[in-house]
């Protein structure tokens, strides 16, 4: 209570006396989308902030904000898939070991067995679906806690890849190393098929989420489960969805990532399940469930690739500072939520 | 007559009811499964002054994993949870091995005392951030404890330089690789953290008040329990257990790895607790249960290394494991599978909910 009341008042300390302007500092501080709004804000500041320091290296190219596309393409499908999950209340820890075993499934299918890609990629999708589907059916049938069971799905998987072999397969295909370097111009700049289908799939996935009734379902039982229920919506089967969809796009991810490095790895994508979540809970997404914007995980993804290029432009920086820049954003995105959800209880 | 039919399974039932009934037979039934393979599995002797043995190894490699539960385990059961303690691992090995390698005599006891210090004192303000993070700023455990799973390792790279410290100090070995009383000295050091624990919550009040936080923080703290000094106070003792795990893992390798020390135990932990019965819900917990649930999973990967499974399918082995015993914990799971059974036994309230949390959920499959 005493944080609330702080907030207040610090927010009309600093705001003109006018009545109109404070109520407007007062919508705003509100408004569902200031999260959104932030970190649109903060990738801008960083992206003026980078333009300041490296213009001398050509950090002003189009081709180097395109670049954050075609580098994180496949990190902005899997966060998609996760937004989700953690919109509906839920967590999925087996984004990342299912990316790596979609690297490992199809560079065996394709290089080892020899089936052409147009058939892998399909039954490497569906694998993905399925795996999803099972662990949404078992957390829902059994009342097993999300985090155990995708946690069961991160051994499961990752143990998968170990299994189909030890040691890295390269990909040798014509097929993929076509598609890889297929690039679409776009006047500016050009885009690679991986961050052209991740764009599909980011608009695929507003497009369900604000404007279908499975995405207002999946807002509905993220917000309160027990009303959702009550309400008549059934719980189940959009539970069981919810998790489908995080598999199929933590596939479709593996594909994207199978596409951009050209090998299948059973130790590639370890931890990115820790990327996605960051990238949501950046973008503004509530952990707790029904709220947030499938954008904002755009910009979360963005803000984390900015973050990789610019310590990358550094040159001097160690690859560490990553993680630890990735801790400090999380952190103080996590803080501004808190601010938010006290402040709309009062 | 009948008189003996109906005792044997009222008992039979009353210890299956029992809350370490299920993790005991797990143990019980990977320990046996080893026999077969290896037929002196049971078998301890004494080689130099050590006693050598499948069963001491178990508990040897366990213990960091179990010094890491039992910290897990109050937070758990105060309704947390603390994904952190693999990065507080990393970064306590990493701040004792790099202050033991700038000493001129890395024997010197002094030095090692103090670089032990430092090395717990850094997990101890970890968990204190986590603890104000959770109690004070009122955010959920998963998150606030992200930021130190995300955050701390590339601290203990930094700490490191990137590098893999090897450290040289035969005091320092004695933590995690050395010998006493004819024992692995790490056991003893577990042994005394796990007595604290259990003498703490079980002869005090503070393992009540450590459950009530669990099953209702708000409701305790109208009863008068400060609920968020007794949070910070778990998370604190959660990182000191990580950070002692810690220090015995880079003992134990004489060598501090940013990267890779204690990487996933967080989840090797969270699984001990699970499968040692306490409620990932909070308000409930057995410190017992959990050393089982952590000697289980590391008694499964010697299983694995034994009987001869090939080590590639190790995770594989182990997810079935997980899931096989969380489904048997899982009431609505038995309640399902050994319905027939279960149903003509179980008490009248028992018997609505089952068919009626069934029935949605059979339109729901299809």
């Amino acid at each position: 209570m005493s944080a609330t009341t702080k907030t207040r008042t610090a927010a009309e300390g600093r705001t003109p006396s006018t009545p109109a302007q404070a109520s407007t500092a007062a919508r705003l501080l509100g408004d569902r989308r200031l999260p959104v709004l932030v970190t649109a804000a903060l990738f801008l500041a960083m992206y003026i902030g980078g333009l300041s320091r490296y213009q001398n290296y050509g950090f002003g190219e189009p081709q180097v904000f395109l670049n954050l596309f075609i580098d994180n393409g496949y990190l902005l499908v899997a966060a998609v898939g996760a937004t989700f999950v953690i919109m509906s209340g839920g967590i999925d820890l087996s984004v990342g070991s299912l990316i790596g075993f979609t690297t490992m499934f199809t560079a065996w299918l394709v290089e080892r067995q020899g089936l052409p890609l147009m058939l892998v990629i399909p039954l490497a999708l569906g694998v993905g679906a399925f795996g999803g589907f099972l662990m949404g059916y078992v957390i829902h049938n059994f009342e097993i806690q999300p985090f155990i069971v995708t946690l069961a799905g991160l051994f499961l998987f990752r143990g998968l890849c170990l299994v189909i072999s030890k040691e890295s397969i390269s990909i040798g295909d014509s097929t993929v190393s076509s598609m890889a370097q297929t690039r679409v111009s776009l006047g500016l700049g050009e885009l690679s098929i991986g961050a052209i289908v991740a764009l599909v799939v980011l608009a695929a996935a507003f497009y369900i989420l604000h404007y279908t009734r499975f995405g207002r379902r999946v807002y509905a039982i993220g917000g309160n489960e027990q009303s959702a229920l009550l309400m008549g919506l059934p719980l189940g089967g959009t539970k069981i969805a919810v998790y489908t969809v995080s598999g199929f796009c933590s596939a479709l991810a593996g594909l994207l990532f199978m596409l951009y490095i050209q090998s299948g790895d059973p130790l590639h994508a370890v931890g990115m399940e820790l990327d996605a979540i960051a990238a949501v809970v950046i973008g503004g997404t509530l952990l707790t469930g029904g709220s947030g914007y499938v954008l904002g995980t755009l910009f979360g993804v963005l803000v984390l690739g900015l973050i990789k290029s610019i310590i990358q432009f550094e040159g001097t920086l160690s690859s560490w500072w990553t993680k630890i820049a990735t801790g400090v954003l999380l952190c103080a995105f996590i803080l501004i939520q808190r601010a938010m959800t006290a402040r709309r209880k009062t | 007559m009948s008189t003996p039919a109906v005792t044997t399974p009222s008992r039979w039932r009353a210890l299956t009811r029992h809350h370490l009934f299920w993790p005991v037979a797990v143990l019980i039934a990977l320990l046996l499964v080893n026999v077969p393979f290896t037929p002196d599995f049971f078998a301890i002797r004494m080689t130099d002054g050590h006693l050598y043995g499948s069963l001491v190894s178990i508990v040897l490699f366990g213990s960091p994993l179990i010094l890491v539960a039992v910290g897990m385990t109050l937070v758990i059961a105060t309704g947390g949870i603390d994904l952190s303690v693999g990065a507080v691992v990393a970064i306590t090995g990493a701040l004792t091995c790099s202050y033991i390698s700038d000493q001129a005599d890395q024997n010197a006891l002094a030095g090692v005392f103090l670089a032990m210090g430092i090395g717990l004192v850094a997990a101890v303000v970890c968990g204190l951030w986590n603890g104000f993070l959770v109690a004070r700023m009122g955010i959920q455990p998963i998150i606030a404890t992200l930021i130190i799973m995300v955050a701390g390792r590339g601290v203990a790279q930094l700490i490191t330089d990137g590098q893999i410290i090897t450290i040289n100090s035969e005091p320092y070995k004695l933590i995690g690789g050395g010998y006493w009383l004819t024992l692995p000295f790490s056991i003893f050091v577990v042994a005394a953290v796990v007595a604290v624990t259990v003498a703490l919550t079980r002869r005090t009040a503070l393992g009540l008040l450590v459950e009530s936080v669990g099953g209702n923080a708000e409701a305790s703290r109208l009863v008068g329990i400060r609920s968020r000094r007794i949070k910070i106070m778990v998370y604190m003792f959660c990182a000191l257990c990580a950070g002692i795990a810690g220090l015995m893992i880079s003992s134990n390798t004489s060598a501090a790895d940013g990267n890779n020390a204690g990487l996933w135990i967080e989840l090797d932990a969270i699984l001990a607790v699970v499968i040692g019965g306490t409620s990932l819900l909070g308000g409930r917990f057995s410190i017992g249960g959990t050393v089982i649930g952590a000697l289980v999973i590391q008694t499964l990967t010697t299983t694995i290394y034994t009987i001869g499974v090939p080590t590639q399918t190790n995770l594989v082995f182990k997810a079935v494991v997980v899931i096989v015993v969380c489904l048997l914990q899982s009431p609505k799971f038995r309640a399902k599978v050994f319905g027939a059974k279960g149903r003509a036994r179980t008490t009248a309230p028992a018997e609505p909910t089952t068919p009626a949390d069934a029935a949605p959920k059979m339109e729901v499959s299809r």
